[in-house]
């Protein structure tokens, strides 16, 4: 079985222009996103504050669950958990005590009082001080950053460093395209998701990667041809095994994404943007780059026509 | 071909053994319980699940060091005071300022010169920041010696990593973690707890015990007024009335000298009255029983306090002298709280209050929740994955998922192996992401090999150079994902730590078992057979 045939020759390079476009739009749109929500939708991780997880036995409504809150004096956030009708429900306050239990028991007696003949269940309790927010919000940038200049030393090293200046930007390309759908998702970004946003750093330059190690040989193989036919050909040759990986991948994550419940739904959600930004960004943003970089700053002693 | 034999006898031991190996360790998390015939010698260890699949409770505590600090302050704060009073340096006055300085007024510039050098020979420690005259009087500001100082704040977080230890050891916890996290930080994981709120008043509580005077020669309710006596304080002890639950504070005067402290605990335990009311008795180490015999012979027919946190527990009279270092602490306890009082007594008392910072409570039921979705989704997604292979390489795509099995059992069985390692929930992610991912160098080799037998190669060289050619690239894609999943590894807490740990396992584990068991299978079949056209 063969999804593209031997031979299939489409004209990347020549609609790179419209893509690059396109990942400038996007990546716009994301930024403006984070500017009208002020940020990052920051998690408690990040923010800090407390999270209570519930459970009904039925479902009810989060309108009535703020109310009961209201009740014994707390003003929340309620959003439904996972799967419509399952009766579950996440709890955000903004307070920070250290007297968790406490307060878990409150929740629960006045959700006890209200919803009589149903049962409520704490699940999870989470606090998070704003200190640890603070710090955990710059070991993160830290660690993403970290992560970029590793490889970017790496590249560098195996490739050409034209190579890892694609490659790099390529990676910033998909990090904030992601962030920006995650803002206008309003999806919060905690510590999971951050893993999630590591494992795109690592994961979409593997797609870059095999596009690279494909330009390189035929560059030796194509001395006499202009770069960005070579770049083309080399697209086109690893075509095949891009999409079969990406596919397989996201295969497991729409199943994580669908299956996995409710801890895991915004991980498998932001890997799922990730990876589709990421595939995308190693043919129509991290190959033209290095045509472009050769066109602006040709490299000396190697002979080649443009 | 003799070479060629032998490397292939030599792949086919390598191949069985680490496949045994990781069948060996896997095995005990795959069986509910290990049976009998299981070798003794052989990993009894399941994999061990995070807090977040088994439930529990994860604490982040701040020593309040400045406060360490402090109490070192007060010490020498005091020791001074005495030592000029004997040395006959005269001051008006000497407090402790800013948390931890001190402030001397000096009689006279004269005084003051006597005072710096005593100073320089006796409290090396104390160095002048400040001096100033004021008329006949100099004012002098001292801090401690930032070297003196630092070691304090190392050994008080040092000291109550030590504590907490101990407290969670007797407290019977089956495999916490406690570790120090930064400089003031202590992490505490402990899984399957039930009772949250008891497992923090035990952890949390600084413990200091102490041992003072109630001041009776003077009206408590002109000192509850407002009027207290110098060197008195009014402490409270705290009585929860057993049916309402209401709490009621009785208020002493008590004589603010701390006269023995908890430090000469040698060990405390729960006893019973004859009400069969707990109580706990203490006894002492030999100093401690000495001090207390004098003690005790000194204020025969007085109140003395015993108080915990500021807080008083009794306040018995001493009605003899006591030696032989014995005493007891009476309060209207639960069998818990007596409990917990005793653990706390014999584990040591906090060098500085602790302040929680981060606390996440995972309910069992939520945990196995996770597991269960975790598991429904690894086999879906795995089954998909190789039914995918299957449908578009046939053969070799049968041969990248054997490979792919074999992957998911190291990783199970590394992650049983390694004692640190836990399986989170962004773990079996991870998991799950590996079962996507291994197949990726597969998918590398063979759409190589497909390249190479379009130019007309023969199957075994084809395999050959694809599997060549591919190498470095398999290679230089891992190396990427792997660079991300250190930094995470270094960065991560807890959860996500697990998540790095699982990924790392898979890319090694992936690279083995794509590269050297899949080339493994298709050598063993070229050899055994003639094959003139490879299903790929």
């Amino acid at each position: 079985m063969e999804f593209f045939k031997p031979g299939t020759h489409i004209d990347f390079m020549g609609k790179s222009t419209y893509a690059l476009l396109f990942s400038a739009a996007m990546i716009l749109i994301g930024i403006i996103s984070l500017i009208l929500h002020g940020g990052p939708n920051y998690g408690i991780d990040f923010a800090g504050g407390t999270v209570i997880q519930v459970r009904f036995s039925q479902s009810v409504s989060p309108g009535e669950i703020r109310e009961s809150l209201k009740d014994v004096g707390l003003t929340g956030m309620v959003q439904r958990f996972g799967a419509e009708g399952v009766g579950e429900y996440l709890i955000r306050l903004q307070t920070t005590t250290s007297d968790l239990e406490g307060l878990s028991a409150t929740i629960e007696g006045a959700l006890a009082k209200r919803f009589e003949g149903k049962t409520v269940e704490i699940r999870r309790t989470e606090m998070v001080g704003p200190k640890v927010g603070k710090d955990l919000r710059t070991k993160g940038l830290q660690a993403i950053i970290v992560a970029l200049i590793g490889i970017l030393i790496y590249i560098s090293w195996r490739f050409k460093f034209r190579f890892a200046v694609g490659a790099v930007v390529a990676l910033i390309h998909d990090v904030t395209i992601t962030v920006g759908v995650l803002s206008l998702t309003n999806t919060e970004l905690s510590l999971t998701v951050l893993a999630a946003l590591l494992t795109i750093v690592g994961y979409s330059l593997n797609d870059t990667i095999v596009v690279y190690d494909r330009i390189r040989e035929n560059m030796g193989r194509m001395r006499r041809e202009a770069l960005e036919k070579t770049v083309n050909i080399s697209i086109n040759e690893t075509l095949s095994r891009t999409i079969l990986t990406s596919g397989t991948t996201l295969l497991v994550i729409v199943i994580l994404f669908l299956m996995g419940g409710g801890v895991i739904h915004d991980f498998a959600f932001t890997l799922l943007i990730g990876i589709v930004v990421g595939t995308y960004s190693s043919i129509f943003v991290a190959s033209p780059l290095v045509v472009m970089w050769e066109k602006w700053f040709p490299s000396k002693g190697e002979k080649r026509r443009t | 071909m003799a070479g060629k034999k032998s490397t292939f006898r030599w792949r086919l031991v390598l191949i069985l053994f680490v496949l045994i190996g990781a069948l060996i360790y896997c095995f005990p998390t795959l069986v509910r319980e290990t049976p009998s015939w299981w070798p003794k010698f052989f990993p009894q260890d399941k994999i061990h699940l995070g807090l977040d699949l088994q439930g529990g409770m994860h604490l982040i505590l701040e020593v309040e060091t400045a406060k360490a600090v402090e109490s070192a302050a007060e010490r020498i704060k005091n020791d001074l005071k005495n030592d000029l009073k004997k040395e006959q340096i005269i001051f008006t006055s000497l407090d402790r300022v800013q948390g931890d300085k001190i402030e001397v007024v000096l009689l006279n510039p004269e005084v003051k010169e006597k005072f710096d050098t005593y100073r320089k020979e006796q409290y090396p420690l104390l160095q002048e920041i400040d001096s100033k005259q004021e008329g006949d009087r100099v004012k002098v500001l001292l801090e401690i010696d930032p070297r003196y100082r630092e070691d304090r704040e190392q050994s008080a977080v040092d000291q109550a990593l030590e504590t907490i230890r101990n407290r969670v050891d007797q407290f019977g916890v089956s495999e916490p973690e406690i570790a120090r996290q930064g400089a003031n930080r202590i992490l505490i994981q402990l899984p399957g707890i039930k009772d949250p709120q008891r497992a923090k008043d035990l952890l949390g509580k600084t413990a200091l015990l102490e041992f003072k005077l109630v001041d009776e020669g003077y009206d408590l309710s002109r000192a509850l007024a407002g009027d207290i006596p110098f060197g008195d304080v009014i402490l409270f002890q705290k009585v929860e009335d057993p049916k309402t639950g209401a709490v009621r504070k009785i208020p002493y005067l008590i004589q603010d000298k701390t006269l023995m402290t908890g430090d000469a605990l040698k060990d405390a335990r729960v006893s019973f009255d004859q009400n069969n009311m707990p109580y706990i008795s203490i006894s002492l180490n030999p100093a401690g029983a000495r001090d207390f015999d004098r003690l005790t012979a000194d204020n025969v027919g007085r109140k003395l306090a015993i108080i915990l946190d500021g807080n008083v527990y009794s306040a018995p009279v001493i009605k003899q002298r006591i030696s032989g270092g014995a005493a007891v602490i009476e309060g209207r306890f639960t069998l818990d709280e007596a409990k917990d009082l005793a653990i706390i007594l014999r584990a040591g008392s906090l060098p500085a209050p602790v302040q929680i910072l981060e606390e996440r409570t995972v309910g069992p039921s939520l945990g196995q929740d996770s597991i269960n979705k975790g598991i429904k989704s690894i086999i879906i997604g795995g089954i998909l994955v190789v039914l995918f292979m299957i449908v578009y390489y046939h053969l070799a795509g049968m041969v990248a998922d054997v490979a792919l099995i074999m992957n998911l059992l190291i990783i199970m069985g590394v992650l049983a192996a390694i004692p640190g390692a836990t399986l989170t929930l962004p773990g079996i992610a991870g998991l799950v992401l590996t079962v996507g991912m291994a197949v990726d160098a597969n998918v590398l080799i063979f759409e190589r090999i497909r390249e190479e037998l379009r130019l007309g190669k023969p199957p075994r060289a084809a395999l050959e150079t694809g599997y060549s050619k591919a190498f470095l690239t398999i290679m230089d894609a891992n190396v990427t994902t792997f660079i991300a999943a250190v930094v995470l590894l270094q960065f991560g807490t807890g959860p996500i730590k697990g998540f790095a740990v699982t990924l790392s396992i898979g890319i090694a584990a992936s690279m083995f078992t794509a590269i050297v068991v899949t080339r493994f299978i298709f050598d063993y079949v070229l050899s055994k057979f003639r094959v003139k056209r490879l299903s790929i």
